[in-house]
């Protein structure tokens, strides 16, 4: 069995996991706000894998603005473009742009745009917005690794929607055929796509046995627990084959009257239901 | 010509290390010296083309010089969405060469059959489209996109082309044409692997007192814009000569540039296929004796030009 379960891997300490859950909601403020100022759509979407985003770049990936460039950086391709303004927010936070920048988003002339450009702003390795392309490109980028001799890993969040592309699993059966130890892919499985329940629209469930079959060592867990997000990641690390974390988690999550509600892929939030998220998430400003 | 780009990636992988050659399911022998040399930069990518080239941009982005080699009709069409995203938007610097273009699999089938190739290409932004039209233009294309990557189309035919240039291509320059021979009357301007025909056409004019250039344009984007104004000053006739559709190819090409001329001496008459697919069993003689592109069709369909004009 490829499958594994979560493990004593899983142990944060209070301090690292309240810093965590304060960043998660400084984000989740942002995403919300980004939406809103620039009405751009795929709220529910931007939200459902803001903690998984928020344990790679803190404690998982070798990513740092200094070493964006570096040919031995860890890589980060966001599959799920629609979901931009996470990464987007995780990465300014992390000092890769000014949050300056927000100030314009998706406006006439932003350097941020709607579904991220090549190369818009450091820290952005892939233009995505078309899905099922973020897994093929990683498996080129992992190879690369292999064939440089120049480790890194790389690590790709794709939706479930996206699963739906046969290219999603042309690069799933190719990756474990050359070993790439290297390579993460995590499924923001929230159960929807966008006109309707991922579960029911094709029958992606059980995915983790998918992955399985496919030959990829996998983990299904708690996309929203950053025990379960860090038992995962450990595992995959010493992964000899690619590593597929299929991650329960809910659209829209963190805001109550978002979550499971499938109208926020379109949906903008008002003035009023902006204040009321960010009392919601402990917010007083961004 | 598959042989002659097997050969020369294979010189060129022995002493470029970032080279590495990606393949749909094809190539079955044709790249075993590679291989044996090379064995870590091959890889046979199954029968997926669009993961295939997606897989080469993250390549190309990582450092390393990638080419997809495969049937040119699955190649563009299977993965247009793959090439205009992840080579043409990334500029990635990936080398796709597409083999059996044109009729050159006819007897397969339309399904085979590589008639839009140059049109859909020659409209991706960042993307060089090179039709090479003999063996030692497949050679000297590949070495071109090693020694300056870009997003590339290199679009050749299967085995066996009888070579047209006398010798290697030394000078070659992507965006420059080659000029065989000048004459007064009538240009010949020739893109891919129609290029014999259009050599033994260009000799049978002059023996019937029609005076005849003939060029190969090997490299449709970016034109060679330079070359036409010259051709179109010193002609009375320019043809377009192309294995692939009269819509969008070559043809297409030199037209659009030609309505940005404001007095051209010569009157332009582009050959290609019709708008239609082509139903009929046969091999690629005769694929192309029913569409006028064998020898005796292409020297009617001039000579019907120049006498109606």
């Amino acid at each position: 069995m490829n499958s594994l379960t979560a493990s004593k891997d899983d142990e944060i300490t209070e301090e690292e996991l309240g810093s965590m859950v304060a960043t998660a909601a400084k984000i989740r403020g942002r995403i919300i706000q980004l939406s809103h100022q620039a009405k751009t759509p795929h709220l529910g979407s931007s939200l459902s894998f803001v903690e998984l985003l928020v344990y790679l770049y803190w404690n998982f990936l070798k990513i740092r603005p200094e070493t964006a460039k570096d040919p031995a950086r860890d890589r980060f391709v966001l599959s799920k473009g629609h979901g931009i303004t996470t990464l987007y927010a995780v990465l300014a936070e992390r000092g890769f742009f000014s949050p300056k920048f927000f100030e314009d988003y998706a406006q006439t002339g932003s350097p941020l745009p709607e579904h991220p450009s090549p190369l818009c702003v450091p820290g952005i390795e892939a233009a995505t917005g078309s899905l099922g392309h973020g897994l093929s490109i990683s498996v080129g980028i992992a190879l690369a690794s292999k064939m440089n001799s120049i480790p890194y890993n790389v690590v790709s969040i794709l939706s479930d929607g996206e699963c739906n592309e046969g290219s999603t699993w042309e690069a799933a059966l190719l990756a474990p055929a050359h070993k790439l130890d290297n390579l993460i892919a995590i499924v923001d499985f929230n159960k929807w796509q966008a006109t309707g329940r991922s579960t029911e629209i094709t029958a992606i469930e059980p995915l983790e046995k998918k992955f399985d079959a496919f030959g990829w060592n996998n983990m299904r867990i708690d996309g929203h627990d950053f025990h379960q997000i860090k038992s995962a990641l450990t595992s995959a690390k010493k992964s000899e084959k690619p590593f597929a974390i299929i991650a329960d988690t809910v659209k829209g999550k963190g805001v109550k009257f978002m979550e499971d509600d499938n109208n926020w892929h379109y949906r903008i939030p008002t003035k009023e239901e902006v204040d009321s998220s960010f009392i919601e998430l402990g917010l007083e400003s961004l | 010509m598959r042989n002659a780009f097997a050969d020369e990636i294979t010189q060129i992988a022995k002493s470029d290390p970032s080279v590495v050659l990606l393949s749909g399911d094809i190539g079955n022998r044709l790249f075993d010296k590679y291989k044996a040399s090379n064995y870590e930069r091959f890889l046979n990518c199954g029968v997926a083309e669009a993961n295939m080239v997606t897989m080469a941009s993250g390549l190309a982005l990582s450092g390393m010089k990638p080419v997809a080699y495969t049937i040119a009709s699955f190649l563009i069409y299977r993965a247009f969405e793959q090439i205009r995203i992840d080579i043409s938007y990334h500029d990635a610097a990936v080398l796709l060469v597409g083999v059996g273009s044109g009729l050159s699999y006819a007897s397969n089938g339309a399904t085979h059959h590589t008639l839009e190739d140059i049109a859909l290409m020659r409209s991706l932004p960042n993307m060089q489209v090179i039709c090479a039209g003999d063996p030692h233009e497949v050679r000297a294309a590949t070495k071109a996109f090693f020694n300056e990557p870009k997003p590339t189309y290199l679009r050749i035919g299967k085995k066996g082309e009888a070579p047209v240039h006398e010798k290697s291509l030394d000078d070659f320059e992507v965006g420059k044409c080659i000029c065989f021979k000048h004459g007064q009357s009538v240009a010949l301007l020739a893109t891919g692997n129609l290029l014999p025909n259009c050599s033994s056409v260009s000799d049978e004019l002059d023996k019937r007192g029609i005076s005849s250039s003939l060029y190969s344009f090997h490299t449709v984007k970016p034109l060679d814009n330079e070359c036409l104004k010259e051709i179109f000053a010193q002609h009375d006739y320019v043809v377009t000569i192309e294995e692939h559709s009269k819509l969008g190819g070559f043809g297409s090409a030199v037209a659009e540039w030609l309505t940005s001329q404001t007095d051209p001496k010569a009157k332009l008459l582009k050959i290609g296929t019709p708008d239609q697919f082509l139903l009929y069993t046969g091999n690629q003689e005769d694929a192309r004796k029913i569409y006028g592109l064998n020898k005796a069709g292409l020297l009617k369909q001039i000579i019907d030009f120049i006498s109606l004009a």
